[in-house]
């Protein structure tokens, strides 16, 4: 390799070598520490010709004992799963017409789906409060169409009327803040698709909707993949939709996190928490690279 | 209809097929198919002849049901196609760029149409083995379209358009993506596996080759109209019109006037020479007419032919100069600037190594031709 390209694939690695490897090293570090006051017990101590090494498990321990961390990180995956799922559902649909709508009409489309990016995300998230909060237009509205009653039948809502702060709330806003993620992955697999496929399928006998489970879906696995990873990722952790549109049922793990660190100053147990979130996304994180590259091979 | 009526009126039955695109919101109407009436025989490879544009491939689509006709009908072996969707029409299409699912395996590529038919999976497997053996493919089964070569992913996407046994098989282009070397090869191996499965077929093409070595019969089709439907030797050697007789090899025009008019033999005045046709036409004379003449019926020499070579002396014969000589290998193609400056272009086997009397550039030599030579065209 010349020099020039081992800038280039350096430059990047460094970057997350220096700031997100060594950071986690640091907390894993700081997860199996002794909180002394203000400061850290080092792991590793040499006194008076003896080698000690610390490292205290007991936050992990404690992680799985008290089922309070297991059941929000099920409830962390499953909101995430749930939101992934739904974003899926709508997107899909959407991603396939705009991949198919005439090519003049799709550069607005496209820009229709990454508009909500040009206001701040706190905003909008922010302003679900004011359209499901009593009074709110969206509220008055599902009150208007019997949707509370429905919602209250399937236990998502507590009362009639009452959307705000429920997982209803929540998931409505996170699929809202992440459905974008979902639809442009799969836009970039669909709209790159060879049409004549589906003629060949056709031409062999399957229906149009044969044919879409058949060659369609398929062939848009990467995406379908890509666009589940950049949704379920970050819903994991996510910390700022829960705190403004969840409620007392809806306790994940970001909020256990900031607790952690800034109600309970345990910085410790706080790292153990996040070292543990981190896992549990590397797990996905890593079929993920794998389908795609999968993916790859097949389309060679 | 009952069977033998339909076979005798033709398996395939395209009448009066017009299509036209755009016309809508003001765009420019545009007639890809006009008019055209086919009737194709069960059993018979027709090759559909045209340059890219003369509508040749939306013929073949509306076959497939990929589009439909403006105005006309289709029907195949007495049932009306137009009222089937593509899927539910007994024609498979083997796609130009073969169209394989890159995300299943030959086998799984080949079984694709078996499985919509709801087939049992013993008959399945049964049906593929055989369209793999057919094609010589067993070995790559397991293989995805992408780890095979151009002229294996033909025989995949062929052994899948007939896995089916259709009633119909449709060929678009089915060697344009292959070198010529294995094209040649495989015209060839392709027209002895689907004579071998006996499956009435219609190939679209704009390689002349292509054309005459594969099909029983052909159409050569321009701006959306069947010009005219033969074998391809009547194609070749009774050209209908001056364009047919131009696309299809190569030939030289002259255009003259009918100068003497008699039953078993006409005689027509042209710029450089006169012609001697030894057959009868129907015209008259003083009519405007054109001789086409291929560059294979004509001998060359430096000598003037004598009585022997040509009977008919001094017509049928012409004297120019060597302007170019083109040497091919199995022939030489000479182009002889004539007194009127048109260029007659003479081919000549090369049937010795090395001839004595060898002609070259800005030769003075004669050029003749026999009686039953030339076609005499009068459109």
């Amino acid at each position: 390799m010349k020099w020039s390209e081992r800038t280039l694939i350096g430059i990047p690695y460094l970057w997350l070598l220096v700031f997100f490897l060594l950071p986690f090293l640091i907390v894993v570090k700081i997860s199996v520490s002794e909180m002394e006051m203000v400061s850290f017990q080092d792991i590793v101590t040499w006194v008076d010709g003896v080698l000690n090494i610390r490292i205290k498990l007991s936050n992990y321990l404690f992680i799985t004992q008290d089922d309070l961390y297991f059941k929000t990180y099920v409830a962390s995956l499953k909101y995430a799963a749930i939101t992934a799922a739904l974003c899926l559902f709508i997107g899909y649909p959407f991603a396939y017409f705009m991949a198919r709508a005439r090519a003049s009409v799709q550069p607005a489309l496209l820009m229709m789906v990454m508009l909500p990016f040009w206001t701040s995300f706190l905003l909008r998230v922010y302003a679900w409060k004011g359209l499901l909060g009593e009074g709110g237009w969206v509220a008055s509205a599902f009150d208007a169409l019997g949707v509370d009653t429905l919602l209250m039948a399937v236990g998502l809502i507590p009362g009639p009327g009452q959307y705000l702060n429920t997982p209803f709330s929540l998931v409505l806003g996170m699929v809202y803040t992440y459905v974008p993620f979902m639809i442009l992955p799969l836009y970039a697999t669909l709209s790159k698709m060879d049409l004549r496929l589906l003629e060949a399928a056709y031409n062999l006998g399957a229906t149009p909707w044969v044919a879409f489970w058949t060659v369609t879906v398929p062939l848009s696995r990467a995406g379908i993949v890509a666009g589940t990873m950049l949704v379920f990722i970050p819903c994991v952790g996510e910390f700022v939709i829960p705190e403004l549109l969840g409620g007392p049922q809806t306790l994940m793990i970001g909020r256990v996190l900031w607790d952690e660190f800034f109600a309970n100053n345990d910085w410790p147990m706080a790292s153990a928490v996040a070292v543990v979130m981190v896992l549990l996304i590397i797990v996905p994180l890593a079929w993920f690279n794998k389908a795609q590259a999968d993916a790859q091979e097949a389309r060679r | 209809m009952s069977e033998a009526s339909a076979e005798h009126s033709g398996y395939l039955v395209i009448e009066k097929v017009t299509k036209d695109f755009g016309g809508q919101g003001g765009a420019p109407l545009f007639r890809a198919v006009d008019d055209v009436s086919l009737r194709i025989r069960q059993g018979e490879i027709f090759a559909l002849l045209g340059s890219s544009g003369c509508g040749k491939t939306t013929l073949l689509r509306m076959l497939a049901g990929f589009e439909v006709p403006t105005s006309g009908r289709i029907s195949l072996g007495g049932q009306d196609l137009l009222s089937l969707a593509p899927y539910e029409r007994p024609i498979n299409m083997m796609f130009q760029s073969y169209a394989l699912f890159p995300h299943l395996s030959v086998w799984d590529n080949i079984a694709f149409g078996l499985r919509r038919e709801g087939m049992p999976r013993a008959q399945i497997q049964e049906r593929v083995e055989a369209m793999l053996k057919l094609v010589q493919l067993g070995k790559y089964a397991q293989r995805k379209p992408h780890q095979l070569s151009g002229g294996q992913q033909q025989r995949v996407a062929l052994a899948r358009s007939l896995a089916k046994q259709p009633k119909l098989l449709l060929l678009d282009e089915p060697l344009g993506a292959l070198d010529k070397k294995l094209r040649e090869e495989t015209q060839i191996e392709l027209v002895n596996i689907i004579e071998s499965v006996g499956v009435t077929c219609v190939m679209v093409t704009h390689d002349q080759e292509e054309a005459m070595t594969m099909a029983t019969r052909i159409g050569i089709m321009s701006e959306g109209a069947i010009l005219q439907v033969g074998t391809p030797r009547e194609i070749y050697e009774t050209p209908a019109t001056r364009f047919v007789a131009d696309f299809i090899g190569n030939v030289n025009l002259m255009d003259g006037t009918l100068a003497v008019d008699e039953p078993d033999h006409v005689e027509i005045a042209c710029a450089d020479c006169r012609h001697h046709v030894g057959h009868g036409i129907t015209g008259h004379a003083g009519m405007k007419v054109s001789v086409a003449l291929r560059p294979e019926k004509i001998r060359i020499s430096r000598r003037a032919p004598g009585p022997d070579d040509n009977p008919v002396a001094p017509m049928n014969q012409v004297q120019g100069r060597v302007r170019d000589i083109v040497y091919f290998g199995s022939h030489t193609v000479y182009n002889l600037v004539l007194p009127s400056g048109q260029v007659l272009k003479v081919s000549q086997s090369n049937t010795e190594r090395h001839p004595d009397d060898q002609l070259s550039w800005d030769d003075l030599a004669w050029a003749w031709w026999s009686p039953s030579a030339h076609v005499v065209l009068t459109q």
